[in-house]
């Protein structure tokens, strides 16, 4: 019931809304109620209202408002990205992208590969269940 | 000699803003160098005769005049071009046909003829779509291609599927009462021949990438969650 993730330096986020949608982002500081500064190594440091990003569970250790190398090298330190592809969130994000950005051949090759897996496990099944029967 | 190359000259007095040069009047005229041929021409800038314009014959005045003005047409200096071909469709892409017969047949596009349309084969063996054209509006373009370099399809242009012209029969009154041959279309076998040698290439091209044959037997078709302008082709 307790909040477990908290607006803080160093907390990273994922952007949902506007032009950086789907970017991993690192708080650098806390501007008001509503606004955060919001720093990443592909972007300019700019403020961004807490309505647009979605806390995660990754958090690294940095002071106020690092500069741009102090903080690539923190990211680097704290394994940002490999926490982020490994987790379950980061997956699916992952797993969404390709879906998306499947061919209209990839989706038939997807479609032959889903019907044999199908087929193998039914096969499985009949047997299992003679041997029950 | 041969042809100069020439240097594409870039501009003497470029623009701050539209309208508006960068160099004034008195600075163009130096930049021109107009005082250098000036000088060269001794003070005055160099004039040369007139052609001396032969006397036009009289012309007479018309024996009619029109009772009516009668407009002329618009000058029109447009030219027929055949369409512009999207940058997704190249030879070998493979096209979903939208309309007609063969609708959501997956075909392979071989080449675009002059009156705009797409030549476009099945091949014929794999999904039963021949030689034919199609409209580019009423296809989609994959990103899929195939490999069409050992097809030749330089013989084929819109006169090759146009309509047989038939010699009219003249008709008796005898042949009313007779009971009308229907002549069935039977394609002749020059084309059958041609499908077979544009096929035989591109069948062996398909074969090598794995899946494709049975992509192209296919036909596509709009299922459950699938949104079209979400879907990447």
């Amino acid at each position: 019931m307790p909040f477990k993730r908290y607006v803080e330096i160093g907390r990273v986020a994922l952007v949902n809304y506007g032009k950086d949608y789907g970017k991993l982002v690192v708080i650098v500081d806390v501007i008001d109620q509503n606004r955060a500064l919001v720093d990443s190594p592909d972007m300019v440091r700019g403020q961004m209202n807490f309505k647009r990003l979605t806390l995660t569970d990754i958090k690294i250790d940095i002071k106020r408002v690092p500069n741009k190398k102090t903080l690539i090298a923190a990211l680097e330190a704290a394994d940002v990205k490999n926490k982020w592809e490994n987790s379950s969130w980061g997956r699916k994000l992952i797993v969404q992208k390709k879906r998306a950005s499947l061919n209209d051949f990839d989706r038939f090759k997807i479609m032959l590969a889903k019907i044999k897996k199908a087929g193998v496990v039914r096969q499985e099944l009949a047997k299992l269940k003679k041997e029950t029967a | 000699m041969a042809p100069q190359q020439r240097k594409p000259h870039v501009c003497r007095n470029p623009d701050l803003i539209r309208g508006v040069g960068k160099y004034s009047r008195s600075k163009m005229y130096h930049k021109r160098g107009l005082w250098a041929i000036k000088a060269k021409n001794g003070g005055a800038f160099p004039k040369h005769e007139k052609k001396a314009v032969a006397d036009a014959p009289a012309e007479k005045p018309p024996k009619f005049y029109p009772a009516d003005d009668v407009k002329k047409p618009l000058v029109n200096k447009r030219k027929a071009r055949p369409t512009k071909l999207r940058a997704s469709i190249t030879p070998g892409t493979v096209l979903i046909i939208l309309a007609g017969r063969f609708k959501g047949k997956r075909v392979v596009f071989l080449k675009q003829l002059t009156s705009g349309l797409l030549l476009v084969t099945g091949p014929f063996k794999i999904n039963g779509v021949p030689l034919r054209r199609v409209n580019q509006s009423y296809v989609i373009a994959t990103s899929t291609k195939v490999d069409i370099s050992g097809v030749n399809v330089e013989k084929f242009d819109d006169k090759y599927f146009g309509k047989k012209v038939e010699k009219k029969k003249t008709k008796g009154e005898g042949e009313f009462f007779e009971v009308e041959k229907e002549e069935k279309n039977v394609l002749p076998q020059d084309k059958k021949d041609d499908q077979k040698s544009v096929d035989a290439a591109l069948i062996k091209s398909i074969e090598a990438v794995p899946d494709l044959k049975t992509y192209l037997g296919a036909r596509f078709s709009l299922k459950a969650g699938m949104k079209p302008h979400e879907l990447v082709f």
